[in-house]
């Protein structure tokens, strides 16, 4: 199986060097030296950009989130009295109110990530590997597939709004009037099931785009890979297991990572599902912070929250990043 | 492996910046008359629809142009957005010229510094402060300090019922007191249709409803030095009071819990509900079909009794103020506008259109107000309507104990029961919610 195993990382690594390996090797340094620096050179534009549109806002944010910034110094925050680190104090004592909700909110953010990402890279992969083969009608399909990744988020959510809705709605219009699942009409927008409601319309909108990503991935994938299994006999669960996957590896890499970072600071979805208050079940993160701020005017407080969720991020994104990638040199070797 | 790496890095790097940034804000100083010839209006919604207010005000827009050689530009906001399109605008000093708050929160508002104090100058330049009722003044800007805005539409709850139904279930007369309204409600809820109509998720209709169910157990919300008191025994009687008409009398729908567009207004008008706790609905009543003489109009019920002040009080003082933004580049037209807006003329004209009662004294004896339905809501405002809490934190205790309720409602719907404990938790929660002083 090490064969297998060396073919495919060698397949992963030519899915992003298409340019490099054999050829690379030998041209004169000044050439080199102008392939390397040129896409960072290229970059730089764009950096600039993104500095200026994020990178001030943020300093401001970590500098708000030192102040007692309430209703009283808004209009001017610069005025509002320092305080310290009472704004992260409050932030984390979990014994308090504020704190307590903040953890409840985050450890419901978490459990709606992991759920939300998993299905989202399930059903995208499923459907990219089906789509694999060629058949009628497969062009209109695919298209079919990407329409919740190419609607504008507040159109797509609103109807799912109405979807929802208690007496009205299509969703208790199948499952209690059609299909008899449910002894009376259930509510989605508020109380326990608005978790539920928040995990359908998210994993809704966000499988397509895994779907998307991982067709490309499969692409890059060379058939000869499952000419040569299907000669050793191996089945499809096995050249799933054994090529596919690990082909995938670094696009699946990416991909999780980013849809994990989307999904725990997506705001447009719960916001526009449940409104300025969501429920307790459904509160997630970016929403809370949002009410922090917003909604009971303590914008102190809700920078300070936004700052720990930004080092929080930082810590599981770095940490994931340095197992993913030694996992990779372990394959390599 | 490394450019795929630096690409994860840098996807990361933005994605994670996005997270921590924060509004951006500004000082700004104050206003000016650098440009005398134009004026930005937030205008709340106030009709059936944002089309409608365009139709309403745009001919007095035009009106006041032709005579001040003012243009207006106007903006309808809804009122979801209100609070905080008002909000970023004073972070960023580039709001509007003039806008409409609604008058709870005022004092709120007004310790922002964003908006222009009515002193006595600016008061002489609209007439007067004489000219305004003293109900609506009262919820204009913290006790003791120049008004944060002029009153421009009042309004009080009342009862809205359907003769139909009430004469089909063999009732009388609309209900005076609770005990009443129940039992008229469980003779009506039958058959599909449900006594009493409510919007359980939305907040601000949350918090006036059991400001006067508070009232009415002798309590408060707040102590008399301003500190948040949610959780003493007449409020969270009050509240389970108001959450119990769903959750033990069983006279409101349950799917009512989710309603937070006015639906329970539409409800009423095709007589799904019998009745409505409502302020100023005819107009849009109106618009939705139903027939002036299709309903009755009477004061909200009281605990025993006729409704009064103290324990008797049926409504909050309800209403829109005008309020000029302190850095608006054309002080002097706004005040202009705001004279226009509030003149005796407009003041007909637009309270008319928007079934409210003019704040303006001269107006209010207008023969267009003196209609029997007129009549029940001038009189709530004048005798049994008290104004909410004119303290600096009412946004935010609208916004938590209108969740709290928001949060019973759900429970309710689902079927859980609403007990003292429950309702005391909620607001346990809420109070903690409260900015600490």
């Amino acid at each position: 199986m090490t064969t297998t195993t060396a073919a495919s990382a060698d397949s992963g690594e030519r899915t992003v060097r298409k340019d490099s390996p054999g050829a690379a090797r030998g041209p004169r340094r000044t050439g080199r030296i102008r392939r390397i620096g040129l896409p960072y050179l290229l970059l730089l534009p764009a950096l600039l950009l993104e500095l200026l549109v994020h990178l001030v806002p943020m300093v401001i944010g970590i500098v708000m989130s030192f102040k007692e910034l309430t209703q009283f110094y808004i209009r001017d925050w610069g005025t509002a009295p320092w305080s310290g680190f009472d704004n992260y104090k409050v932030s984390v004592d979990f014994s308090a109110p504020v704190g307590k909700a903040l953890l409840h909110s985050f450890l419901v953010t978490v459990g709606f990530t992991l759920l939300s990402v998993g299905l989202c890279w399930l059903i995208g992969t499923a459907a990219a590997i089906y789509m694999q083969d060629t058949f009628r009608g497969r062009g209109l399909l695919r298209a079919l597939f990407l329409v919740p990744y190419a609607l504008p988020v507040y159109a797509a959510v609103i109807t799912w709004v109405f979807m929802f809705q208690h007496d009205n709605g299509l969703v208790n219009h199948v499952l209690h009037d059609q299909l008899h699942l449910t002894d009376k009409p259930s509510f989605w927008l508020i109380g326990d099931n608005s978790f539920y409601a928040l995990l359908v319309v998210s994993v809704w909108k966000g499988w397509p785009f895994a779907f998307l990503i991982i067709m490309a991935g499969l692409q890059n994938i060379p058939g000869e890979l499952y000419e040569a299994a299907a000669l050793d006999g191996a089945g499809l669960w096995q050249q799933l297991r054994r090529i596919t996957l690990p082909s995938l590896r670094p696009v699946n890499q990416v991909l999780i990572l980013v849809l994990f970072l989307w999904t725990f600071n997506d705001f447009n979805t719960p916001f526009v599902l449940f409104g300025r208050t969501a429920p307790e079940a459904a509160d997630l993160i970016s929403v809370h912070i949002y009410q922090a701020s917003f909604v009971t005017w303590n914008f102190g407080t809700g920078s300070a929250m936004s700052v720990l969720l930004l080092l929080f991020l930082l810590v599981v994104t770095g940490a994931y990043l340095l197992l993913t990638s030694r996992g990779r040199k372990t394959a390599d070797v | 492996m490394r450019r795929i790496r630096a690409a994860a890095a840098g996807a990361v790097t933005i994605s994670l910046l996005t997270a921590a940034t924060a509004c951006g804000g500004g000082s700004s100083n104050g206003g000016s008359n650098d440009s005398p010839k134009t004026l930005t209006y937030w205008a709340s919604n106030q009709g059936a629809s944002i089309e409608i207010d365009k139709k309403v005000l745009q001919p007095e827009l035009d009106k006041f142009e032709k005579q001040s050689g003012i243009k207006v530009k106007v903006e309808v906001v809804p009122w979801s957005d209100l609070l905080n399109r008002i909000l970023t605008a004073t972070t960023s000093g580039q709001g509007p010229d003039v806008l409409n708050i609604g008058n709870t929160w005022s004092a709120s508002l007004q310790a922002t510094g964003a908006l222009l104090p009515w002193d006595a100058k600016n008061f002489a330049k609209i007439g007067g402060r004489d000219r305004f009722v003293d109900s609506a003044l009262g919820s204009t800007g913290a006790e003791g300090k120049d008004p944060a805005a002029v009153p421009l539409y009042s309004m009080a709850y009342a009862l809205y019922y359907n003769k139909k139904s009430f004469a089909d279930a063999g009732i009388a007369k609309p209900p005076a007191t609770w005990d009443e309204l129940v039992a008229d409600g469980k003779k009506l809820s039958k058959g599909g249709k449900w006594g009493l109509g409510a919007e359980g998720s939305n907040v601000s209709e949350n918090i006036h409803h059991v400001f006067v169910f508070a009232k009415q157990h002798g309590a408060d919300f707040f102590t008399a030095d301003g500190k948040a008191d949610f959780t003493n025994d007449g409020v969270v009687a009050a509240v389970q009071q108001y959450v119990g008409l769903m959750a033990k009398d069983k006279i409101i729908a349950p799917g009512n819990a989710e309603y937070a567009q006015n639906q329970s207004v539409s409800d009423f008008a095709k007589g799904k509900n019998a009745m409505l706790l409502w302020q100023s609905a005819s107009a849009n009543l109106k618009s939705q079909g139903m027939s002036e003489d299709a309903y009755g109009i009477a004061p909200v019920p009281v605990q025993s009794g006729t409704p009064g002040t103290g324990a008797n009080v049926n409504s909050m003082v309800a209403g829109i103020n005008l309020a000029v933004f302190k850095n608006s580049k054309n002080l002097d037209g706004a005040a202009k506008f705001v004279k226009f807006m509030t003149s005796d003329a407009e003041q007909k004209i637009l309270n008319t259109a928007y079934s409210s009662i003019p704040p303006v004294k001269t107006a209010q004896g207008d023969a267009a107000f003196n209609t029997p339905s007129n009549a029940v809501l001038k009189d709530t405002l004048a005798q049994s309507a008290a104004a909410l809490p004119q303290v600096a934190d009412e946004s935010q205790f609208e916004t938590a104990v209108g969740t709290a309720v928001k949060e019973l409602f759900a429970a309710a719907a689902a079927g859980h029961p609403v007990t003292t404990d429950s309702v005391k938790a909620e607001l346990e929660k809420a109070q903690q919610q409260m900015p600490k002083k």
